[in-house]
């Protein structure tokens, strides 16, 4: 149970004299349970890349895998697998169209097919699953807070109920109180609910303390792939591209030169305070 | 695919139509436009579009690119060619169950298609080479004189330029929102008419809220800074005629007048 | 004399049913006291729906208090022959990059607000040279808005005010929706222009790292001010600051996490890297 993206191309406009090959030869696995954060930088292919994973683009290479069938295969369900990996765009709240807010998260189960008892049903634990409160349910989407509207937007998603849920740049324009609301949600639904999830995020702090794994893109094509503490030691080579490690680990980095033993594959506030704390009392 | 629509938009380039004034280009469209209208012979359509391909060599503006642009209204062609083709009465060529294509449908139904086809070229040539805020710049001081039968002549023009600019924003943005309730398992492309236009409206009802924000948000940021309407405003690029826009004028009447002769003397 | 303040300013939002009936009442700013010298470099801080967005709207005269009154160079907002004046001096800058650009180039867009003012042609040229090149954008100056980045688009806008020759620039959460590369341009834009132009930076925001180099912070909350002072005091203010939504940058997160774990030696509100490695270095290193 994964998805396997294999030797995935894609180029904008083919043939057009503006032919950008916005993936090239990307191939990686994303496995059943992953929290995998994929970073790069504005134009790295990251949004074009996770627009594949559910089929709205379709390679003009390459194939990908789900759960062992190849999505490409001519009677291959691409309604089902919508349903199977659940995309939250950029700035979701945008696409909140019915009257209330119940009604909206009722939309995508009711496109899957569900009867209305079980379309109700999903969108009802879809609503508490991102913590609604009750007496919003039926009010029009319009009048929520931002926060609140974004919430109501993954849960129109999550009602499909997917396997795999991906999310590019869920936090945008949040203040930071609502960045940790969402970021906790995705988490609770990853550790609760065992929901496969894709992070795409601009923050290395948020991936650093989120992800399971990290996939790094440039220019279209996968960068780096390993777990955070393994990316993150390459401090340099992000460097290259642009992009960098959390701040933590900078400081541990000219801690330990100071003279200080501490570890410097700390990526978290928590892991660098823990590291020092204990260099500080050994010494 | 929508993001493909070059219909209103501008291309940037280094070229003498590109440089000539805005006033100049509006009323060259205006009169290629009438020109189409003057006669049907072919003749006429011959030196039209000889005058077209110049002008679009001139503009230094692929060909391609103002062809992509087209296929938006394809549509709307193809329709108006079917009702000349299959409504005009006449001698009958052929018929099939329950259509039936005469001459002189044939003959309008190609004249209608070549005339719709370069009305929408001669116009997107203006648009590509003219800036919008040119354009409204042109329009303003060239209809300037409706001022005085109290049309907002200003506000218009303004408002025709603030569209254009809007354009590609808002396609970039219905294409998001199609992308994004397809990710909720919508489904455009099947089911009878009713169906279909029922599923417009989780595309329709995103895309009015974010053009209205979009509204909202541009003019207050143009109030923000000092925009009070046409009065005491001056310009930072004001039209002045150069020695190549007469030329152009002359040009042009030279072309309207070659057309009425055509017209005049050509058996076909 | 100040070049922004307010007093007891106060702001309802009135919503209104189809009879014209006020149907609710929504008080989005109570009671707002600030005064904003010349050439500071202010930063107001809070959550969504904090109000900060309503307080730089009376700014710019764009929104007028219900009650009290703004005052922008000695000049009130509320009296209808100051509004074009105060809206040069005092220009703004806005979240959305493409909702905020009026021109199909970008010299032409930065042209608007001085066409507006009525400066005489070649005036325009001259400041649209001048702002463009100030910040950074002159190369750009016969492109599209829309084939630019999210951090170049708020440049364009941002040279789009500073064309207008004003005292005072109101960056309404001008990095909300940019990348991190784009947020420190725009940033720094912000910095260079109260450094070396003068300009008098209002600057809003909920990025904590945004607000390390303002002179002064203010903290909003259900539209009134909540806490002021410098990042310094405001930042080893950690609980409070995250009862109003907010947070602090990470380093200054660490730092206080060391502390709370007994690490007494580390002060309060420490904002650098290297403020926090020379304090541990100095207390806690043995030699």
């Amino acid at each position: 149970m994964s998805i396997i993206l294999d030797h995935v191309n894609y180029i904008y406009s083919k043939g057009t004299s503006d032919e950008v090959k916005a993936l090239d030869d990307v191939s990686f696995e994303i496995p059943d349970g992953d929290f995998l954060g994929l970073i790069g930088h504005t134009g790295s292919g990251k949004s074009t890349l996770v627009q594949h994973l559910d089929g709205l683009l379709k390679a003009s290479s390459g194939s990908i895998y789900f759960n062992g069938e190849d999505i490409y295969d001519r009677d291959y369900d691409m309604k089902a697998l919508r349903g199977k990996v659940g995309l939250v765009f950029q700035y979701p709240e945008h696409q909140l169209f019915e009257e209330d807010v119940f009604k909206d998260v009722c939309f995508g189960p009711k496109n899957l097919g569900l009867s209305q008892k079980d379309t109700e049903l999903a969108a009802y634990r879809a609503l508490k699953d991102v913590k609604l409160p009750d007496e919003l349910f039926y009010v029009s989407p319009f009048e929520l807070s931002g926060g609140q509207k974004r919430r109501v937007a993954l849960a129109g998603v999550l009602a499909m109920k997917p396997e795999v849920l991906v999310l590019d740049e869920p936090t945008a324009g949040l203040d930071p109180e609502g960045r940790n609301e969402i970021l906790g949600l995705i988490k609770e639904l990853h550790d609760k609910q065992g929901i496969t999830i894709v992070l795409v995020s601009h923050s290395m702090d948020d991936v650093a303390e989120y992800a399971d794994h990290i996939v790094v893109m440039d220019k279209g094509k996968v960068f780096m792939n390993g777990t955070p503490k393994e990316i993150f030691s390459h401090a340099s080579k992000l460097e290259t591209i642009g992009l960098s490690a959390p701040g933590v680990t900078y400081i541990m980095r000219r801690l330990k030169r100071a003279g200080f033993d501490v570890d410097t594959t700390a990526i978290t506030v928590k892991e660098a305070a823990d590291s020092i704390i204990r260099a500080v009392n050994h010494a | 695919m929508l993001r493909e629509i070059t219909l209103g938009q501008y291309y940037q380039a280094e070229s003498r139509l590109h440089r000539l004034d805005p006033r100049v280009k509006l009323a060259g469209t205006l009169i290629f436009i009438i020109s189409l209208f003057i006669s049907q012979k072919v003749a006429c359509y011959a030196v039209a579009t000889v005058f077209l391909i110049c002008m679009i060599r001139l503009s230094k503006v692929p060909f391609g690119y103002m062809i992509k642009g087209m296929k938006a209204i394809a549509f709307i062609m193809l329709l108006t060619v079917a009702f000349n083709l299959f409504l005009t009465s006449g001698e009958k060529l052929v018929s099939f169950w329950v259509f039936t294509i005469t001459k002189e449908g044939l003959k309008l139904a190609i004249f209608t298609a070549v005339r719709l086809a370069y009305l929408i070229l001669g116009s997107t040539l203006m648009t590509l080479t003219t800036t919008p805020n040119d354009l409204t710049d042109g329009m303003e001081k060239g209809l300037g004189f409706l001022r005085l039968f109290r049309l907002p002549v200003h506000e218009i023009a303004m408002m025709m330029s603030i569209a254009l600019r809007f354009i590609p924003i808002l396609m970039e943005e219905t294409d998001k929102i199609i992308k994004a309730q397809q990710a909720r398992g919508a489904d455009f492309e099947s089911g009878g008419i009713i169906k279909r236009s029922k599923a417009l409206v989780p595309i329709l009802v995103p895309l009015f809220v974010s053009a209205f924000r979009r509204a909202n948000d541009l003019a207050m940021a143009m109030e923000a800074r000092c925009y009070h309407g046409g009065e005491g405003r001056t310009k930072m690029k004001p039209l002045i005629y150069k020695a190549w826009d007469i030329r152009a004028y002359i040009i042009l009447a030279c072309y309207l007048s070659l057309v009425i002769l055509t017209a005049v003397i050509s058996p076909i | 004399m100040s070049i922004v303040e307010t007093h007891n300013l106060s702001f309802d939002y009135i919503r209104r049913d189809e009879e014209g009936n006020v149907s609710s009442i929504n008080r989005a700013l109570n009671d707002v006291e600030l005064a904003v010298e010349k050439g500071e470099f202010i930063a107001i801080l809070g959550g969504n729906g904090s109000g900060k967005s309503t307080l730089a709207k009376h700014i710019n005269a764009i929104l007028y208090p219900t009650e009290g009154y703004v005052m922008v160079d000695g000049k009130k907002t509320s009296e209808e022959e100051n509004i074009l004046s105060i809206r040069q001096k005092a220009g703004m800058v806005f979240q959305n990059p493409d909702n905020q650009i009026i021109g199909s180039i970008v010299e032409e867009d930065v042209g608007f607000g001085p066409e507006n003012m009525g400066v005489e042609t070649k005036g325009i040229w001259e400041r649209v040279e001048e702002s463009l090149k100030t910040l950074g954008m002159w190369e750009y100056r016969k492109h599209s808005p829309m084939r630019l980045s999210g951090g170049q688009k708020q440049r364009v806008a941002i040279a789009g005010v500073v064309a207008m020759h004003p005292e005072c620039i109101i960056m309404d959460e001008p990095t909300a929706m940019l990348d991190p590369a784009g947020r420190k341009d725009v940033i720094r834009a912000a910095r260079a222009l109260n450094d070396v132009e003068h300009i008098t930076i209002i600057l809003i925001t909920h990025y904590m790292e945004e607000v390390i180099y303002a002179n002064r912070v203010f903290v909003m909350e259900k539209g009134e001010i909540r806490m002021t002072g410098t990042p310094r005091e405001i930042f080893s203010r950690l609980e409070e600051l995250e009862e109003l939504r907010l947070t602090v940058p990470q380093t200054t997160k660490l730092a206080a996490e060391l502390k709370k774990r007994g690490l007494k030696e580390i002060p309060d509100g420490i904002l650098t890297d290297e403020e926090l490695i020379q304090s541990l270095c100095r207390s806690y290193l043995t030699m």
